[in-house]
């Protein structure tokens, strides 16, 4: 069996390593829900990283690297309406090639700067997020069972993991109880009704597409600020790509969403503990089995053999005034 | 808007798609404060100047003519096919385990048996989400991405726990047997008069040259292709007319992943010898673009794919002897992906302002 305190050092990894996932699949929420396919959230990830980590290390700010990681992620995120919405392209197209552009340009751009192999230069003190104690963390730590969970795994973390888990409560409330909320979701459905009703189906989801990109943003400053001390080569390492089967296997819900970045979270976690896992079961599972499996339970998931994941009905297509 | 004349959605649209994509290259690399000019010198100088560079571009080119063929089948099918990465790294895997069942005597006996083996797995890859498609509607693009990755998964594990030689310490295959290898371009006689020196493009060439000519008869002269065809036109009026969607959808992704999986007879088979993690590198993606700008015609897979094929031999030579990183091909390719098939629209349009200005002025 494992111990308590194993178990809570892989739950503490997997949160610190669920964020950027979170992050990232609630931003693809906004836009899919609006009727825009996203799957070009790792790039918008890589260049919020880079630009974050870049701008943070020049100016020893991290808040100041954090809006420029903001800024680069929404500058692909106007590339991607202008191409998705205003000229009616093919959205899935544009998400693959802002991709690639992502992961030569930010490279380009580090190397440009730093003249260190695409990476930026490593950060430290006031460049980085660094973690919270919440309070009486340390006074409640000797309580058992709950003390323990309450200091290593909830506390102390970057400021960026308790904004990801608050923006779960946040989305929901837009979503469901909010009139932006309502036509955000009918624009996704039946983007034709919304236009009778005298509501701009481009404005709506230029504004979707541009709070996806402001996510990605938070969680590519995540990843190089908070989660790691800098930006290197493809550091999100597909990690855009698990929050879209995330995305799916919540089937395009808020809370769902949580629980599937956490569930991938723990295994990316476990994937490094693998001593743990031979000790607690007794099999060696290989990593690269771990490593896969976000991607085989989304396959399971979208092949209906779990319940059915539908996505927004005019997801996908471009939205034509007058047939 | 302006509808354009046929050889200008043919021809021009794609020409000006890859001129902006070139020019916000240019953009690029004078903001990171290198010539754009100098840099073209350097990409023309060391892929097309010398038949050694065209040894080298014709090598890429070869496997850009495999995946972008992949891409062009399924895009008929109206299925947008992103996996042929995966599909190419399974099709290795085939190459591999033929290559290494038999001590070959000769190339010409291993090399049809190892392009079914490449055939085999890449359309067994391909499979599983064409089924999902077909039976269940499963997205395809979605399960595609996902099978790269678990394709990424499955390839390192079969690399360092099965394939992998004992006291060996980079994950990679065995040595192949040397009858398994095939002839380069030097090797060919009558060639080897062009090809002075030892060049990875080999043989495998004119096979895919043999597949842009396959892939051509199949779409425009058989009546699966008229199929194919139609159902990616109208899934409604293609079912209406008798055609079964099941049976396209898994045959033209059957095909797609077979081509992918065979580009593997050039890098695996004909150049590395064995077979290493990650061997397709990336060429599968490239078949997007490849197909995108060929405009999904086995003609234009050809051109696109030399202009590939230079595009990644000029940019090696960029990371060799310029301080310009190598991942300039990723950027310019992720551009050419983005302006041809992406914002094709807006090529047209600004286009068609211009044609309806010619009309008016000649009316």
């Amino acid at each position: 069996m494992m111990d308590y305190a194993t178990l809570l050092q892989i739950l503490d990894t997997t949160l610190r390593l669920a964020t950027p996932l979170l992050l990232a699949c609630l931003a693809g929420l906004y836009s899919e829900r609006a009727g825009v396919f996203d799957i070009g959230l790792e790039g918008k990830m890589l260049m919020a990283a880079m630009s974050a980590a870049a701008v943070a290390a020049i100016t020893g700010s991290v808040w100041v690297g954090l809006a420029a990681g903001i800024l680069g992620a929404l500058l692909f995120a106007l590339v991607h309406g202008l191409a998705s919405i205003t000229f009616r392209g093919n959205q899935l197209i544009a998400g693959v090639a802002l991709n690639f552009v992502a992961s030569g340009i930010t490279v380009l751009i580090a190397q440009d700067l730093f003249g260190q192999g695409g990476r930026t230069a490593p950060l430290s003190g006031g460049a980085r997020f660094n973690a919270i104690t919440l309070p009486f963390a340390e006074a409640l730590a000797g309580v058992p069972v709950i003390g323990p969970l309450y200091a290593e795994v909830i506390s102390g973390h970057t400021l960026l993991v308790y904004v990801a888990l608050a923006l779960v409560p946040v989305t929901w409330w837009l979503l469901y109880r909010t009139r932006f909320g309502l036509r955000l979701r009918a624009v996704g459905e039946n983007p034709a009704s919304v236009d009778t009703a005298g509501v701009s189906v481009v404005r709506l989801r230029f504004t979707a597409v541009l709070i996806t990109g402001a996510l990605c943003g938070l969680a590519g400053a995540y990843m190089s600020t908070g989660l790691q001390a800098g930006f290197g080569r493809e550091m999100t390492a597909g990690r855009g790509y698990i929050a879209l089967a995330a995305l799916i296997f919540a089937k395009w819900r808020p809370w769902q969403a949580l629980g599937a970045t956490m569930l991938f979270g723990f295994f990316q976690a476990l994937a490094l503990r693998q001593d743990v896992i031979t000790k607690t079961i007794g099999i060696a599972i290989p990593v690269p089995a771990l490593d896969a499996l976000p991607y085989i339970l989304t396959v399971i998931v979208l092949a209906g053999l779990v319940g059915k994941a539908i996505p927004p009905r005019a997801g996908g297509e471009p939205y034509v005034k007058e047939r | 808007m302006e509808k354009l004349p046929k050889w200008a959605d043919v021809a021009l649209v794609p020409l000006i798609s890859l001129i902006l994509a070139a020019v916000v290259s240019a953009l690029v690399l004078l903001a990171i404060g290198e010539s754009p000019a100098q840099a073209l010198k350097v990409m023309v100088e060391g892929a097309l100047v010398s038949p050694y560079g065209w040894g080298y571009t014709l090598y890429y080119a070869t496997s850009f003519m495999f995946t972008g063929l992949s891409v062009t089948i399924a895009y008929h099918a109206g299925l947008f096919n992103i996996g042929a990465e995966g599909q190419a790294q399974l099709g290795g895997l085939g190459v591999a385990l033929v290559c290494l069942a038999l001590p070959w005597p000769h190339w010409t006996l291993a090399l049809p048996a190892a392009m079914i083996g490449a055939a085999l797995f890449g359309a067994a890859w391909a499979a599983i989400p064409a089924y999902l498609q077909a039976k269940r509607g499963s997205h395809i693009v979605i399960t595609t991405i996902m099978f790269n990755y678990i394709a990424a998964a499955l390839m390192i594990y079969v690399l360092v726990e099965l394939l992998r030689p004992q006291g060996q310490m980079d994950p990679a295959s065995a040595r192949f047997p040397a009858g398994a290898a095939l002839p380069t371009l030097h090797e060919i006689p009558g060639l080897s008069l062009i090809f002075t020196k030892q060049v990875p493009a080999n043989i495998s060439l004119f096979v895919a040259l043999a597949a842009c000519v396959v892939i051509w008869a199949i779409l425009w002269r058989t009546r699966l292709g008229y199929e194919i065809r139609s159902f990616g036109k109208s899934e409604a009026a293609a079912r209406y007319a008798g055609i079964s969607g099941v049976k396209v959808t898994m045959v033209a992704m059957l095909i797609s992943g077979a081509l992918a999986g065979l580009m593997s007879i050039n890098n695996v088979m004909g150049e590395s010898g064995r077979l290493l993690q990650n061997a397709s590198e990336g060429a599968g993606f490239i078949g997007i673009a490849v197909a995108l700008m060929g405009r999904n015609h086995p003609l234009g897979v050809f051109l696109a794919a030399l202009l590939f094929g230079f595009l990644y031999q000029g940019g090696a030579e960029l990371g060799l002897w310029t301080s310009i990183p190598i991942e300039l091909r990723t950027v310019v390719q992720g551009l050419v992906i983005l302006f041809t098939g992406a914002l094709d629209q807006m090529v047209r349009m600004m286009l068609g302002v211009v044609f309806r200005a010619r009309r008016l002025k000649a009316a």
